[in-house]
């Protein structure tokens, strides 16, 4: 069955379906129940659930998370948000010592199924830390698994991979993307959530995005057509593990790629990505792999922030170099 | 801090034992002693003796070049084996580094216990099996981690009536020291415990030092009156007082358990040796108050009182000192046979579904080492 929905509403229903089929699972985060949320993705959901699966934490993020690992190591699978991108950082320790480590520290024995939810990405004129994109910061931790889906239909299924997977799960959520409509078919499962998606064949160049600029990919791929280059669109999907296989094929038939993340591109997910595909596929390569990402410094104040984000343009104008070297 | 509002927020120290031995009532807690005979009192004492020893001769190994690091607990046996005896096999404890005698109180080998510090493992024993978690490096990581299990004991037993609960209930110790005591997530977790009545235990080991960093500078109150400000009982007892601690801790596992939220037990103790084989207290503390504290050493308590109403004679402490002895030996031996795993098993262990990043570093780290086996046989 197929029904229209906005990528918020998708996530929501996807969690509504993981409360419904695993009773061990629970939601928890601040403002998540009564309020559903500042974003309202669980809306509704305390209701149906109850207070003891939708549960509106203390102000605390390390608290959320080192309370989710708890509750793993006794048999739950608790989905935590964190509010916001920037807010996550007291949670880092518990996320990136403890989490991400246990079941290599217990040699295999203890697992902690744990989905954090983190709302990310800039575009939406907010003020500071409420725009960040730190997934690299988290894809550097071995133990983790970082996915993020772009559309309605891979919200509604990505959020239900996460919450059975039996590794953590680091969930972002592109925010600017929330009220992006979409169509989401509720009985045939997405495609596995940690492999890349070919979103729009092409043969001329790839570029590589994911969460919220693959829709500004896309655009960017349909602009280039006017002038007679055929763009391939991969949304990458999963941060880590990335599915390297999936764009080596593609730059092994297009010869060129360009990767875009709202991330500064210094020490982000771009350069890992350049570096193995050059390894790759260095004998298909006409051009260097080219970065459209970030600067390198804080996310910068709202009314400049279109001047920051990588955008049509920015894309465009990465292929023209691409395709004159 | 002025003198009198030290005085003023003094709070009291619960005591059984006296340092030199005496057993004194409590009309609180003797309550909590009912059961506790001669044998008990003997097991008390070989349970302490025998964690001494490992702790010798881990730090031996150490000093040897045997172990990458141990950390000492010579001085706290009494707040270990008195709360850890407190707890029934169905709680599940969150240790710091360091509780290597609540971990005799649950059956965990000794052995087994030198694994992460051998660099065997990251882990050394089965948490399942003891309910006994894995020691946690990062100071106060283990704290959340406790409230977080509580909540989910809580779960597990909504809509039980407090008499249930009391009997069938399950709750959580966790562990934690002085200098963790200021960590964040000691603060969160204590928050959470507390807001969510969960049925946690949080028992601080106060043993004056945080590695070269004296008490003081962690806290200008006693951290027992720290419970207050979360709204939970909180009881100071005298760590080096085995019975003291017991009866404290079976307290506060009943009001946990039964579904009154959590409590704080601050034990006033002193760790007689270093921080860790790595640590120089000659440093930073004075051997004035080393020797003052070494009168107040638990096992020299104890064997007062047990030598004073005659519940042992030297044989027994002979027999102990050989049995501790052959604990020991075998710990070493075991330790030294302990067979080490190759690097390839760390990759499976990374996450526990299949995983192409790790799969594609194993085959390349597997290939790698492979060609110097090829080369070894050359050579021949």
């Amino acid at each position: 069955m197929t029904t229209t929905m906005t990528l918020a509403k998708a996530i929501t229903s996807g969690l509504d379906k993981v409360l419904e089929s695993d009773g061990k699972s629970l939601l928890m985060g601040e403002d998540i129940g009564r309020l559903g949320g500042v974003y309202r993705i669980t809306d509704g959901l305390i209701d149906k659930y109850g207070e003891h699966r939708v549960i509106d934490s203390p102000l605390g993020e390390a608290g959320i998370v080192g309370t989710a690992v708890g509750m793993a190591l006794r048999g739950f699978s608790p989905l935590v948000e964190i509010q916001f991108d920037g807010f996550v950082f007291p949670a880092f320790s518990q996320i990136t010592t403890q989490l991400a480590k246990m079941h290599a520290r217990s040699e295999g024995r203890l697992t902690t199924p744990v989905v954090i939810r983190i709302p990310y990405g800039g575009g939406i004129g907010s003020i500071e830390h409420h725009s960040e994109s730190p997934e690299a910061l988290f894809a550097h931790t071995a133990g983790l698994r970082i996915i993020t889906p772009s559309n309605a239909h891979d919200a509604y299924w990505m959020i239900q991979q996460a919450a059975s997977c039996q590794d953590p799960v680091i969930f972002f959520e592109p925010k600017r993307r929330y009220w992006l409509k979409g169509e989401v078919d509720t009985e045939t499962p997405a495609l596995d959530a940690f492999k890349a998606q070919v979103v729009r064949p092409g043969t001329d160049a790839t570029i590589v995005a994911y969460g919220p600029l693959v829709p500004i990919a896309l655009a960017a791929a349909d602009a280039a057509l006017e002038d007679g280059r055929s763009i391939e669109v991969i949304d990458l999907r999963s941060l880590s593990p990335i599915d390297f296989d999936t764009i080596t094929e593609s730059v092994q038939k297009t010869g060129r790629l360009i990767v875009t993340h709202e991330a500064p591109t210094f020490g982000g997910l771009g350069g890992e990505i350049a570096a193995r595909i050059t390894e790759r596929a260095f004998l298909s390569l006409e051009a260097p792999v080219l970065r459209v990402g970030g600067f390198h410094m804080p996310y910068p104040i709202s009314k400049v922030e279109s001047q920051y984000l990588p955008d049509i343009d920015k894309l465009l104008e990465a292929l023209d170099r691409s395709f004159a070297y | 801090m002025t003198r009198a509002a030290t005085e003023a927020t003094e709070p009291d120290l619960i005591q059984i034992l006296t340092p030199d031995g005496q057993r004194q009532s409590h009309g609180t807690y003797d309550a909590y002693l009912g059961d506790v005979d001669d044998d008990m009192l003997r097991g008390f004492y070989r349970d302490m003796a025998l964690t001494r020893r490992f702790d010798q001769e881990a730090t031996a190994l150490q000093r040897q070049g045997q172990l990458c690091l141990w950390v000492p607990l010579r001085g706290q046996e009494a707040a270990q084996i008195g709360s850890g005896r407190a707890t029934r096999r169905s709680d599940y404890i969150f240790p710091t580094y360091r509780e290597h005698g609540v971990a005799l109180t649950r059956d965990v080998s000794f052995s087994e216990m030198l694994r992460l510090f051998r660099g065997i493992s990251g882990g050394g024993w089965d948490p399942r099996e003891n309910n006994f978690h894995m020691y946690t490096m990062v100071l106060a990581a283990q704290m959340p981690h406790a409230a977080g299990y509580a909540m989910a004991l809580n779960m597990e037993q909504r809509g039980w009536d407090e008499a249930r609960r009391a009997k069938e209930g399950n709750a959580v110790v966790a562990y934690f020291g002085d200098g963790s005591s200021t960590e964040g997530e000691t603060h969160e977790s204590m928050v959470f415990a507390s807001s969510f009545n969960a049925p946690v235990v949080y028992f601080c080991q106060n043993n004056q030092w945080a590695i070269s960093v004296p008490f003081e500078v962690q806290s200008k109150v006693p951290l027992v009156n720290r419970a207050a400000g979360y709204g939970m009982p909180g009881v100071r007892v005298d760590g080096n007082d085995v019975l003291a601690v017991l009866a404290v801790t079976r307290w506060a596992l009943e009001h946990a358990r039964s579904g009154k939220g959590p409590v704080l037990i601050e034990a006033v103790t002193y760790r007689l040796g270093a921080h860790t084989t790595a640590d120089d207290p000659t440093k930073y503390r004075m051997s004035e108050e080393e020797a003052q504290w070494a009168p107040k050493d638990p096992l020299i308590r104890l064997e007062t009182y047990l030598r004073e109403n005659n519940l042992v004679d030297d044989a027994y402490f002979e027999q102990l000192a050989a049995d501790a002895d052959a604990m020991a030996a075998k710990v070493r031996e075991d330790a030294m046979a302990f067979p080490v795993p190759p690097l390839a098993k760390s990759f499976e262990q990374v996450y526990a579904e299949a995983h192409p990043l790790i799969q594609e570093e194993l085959a390349w780290h597997l290939e790698y080492e492979a060609g110097f086996a090829d080369a070894a046989e050359g050579e021949h």
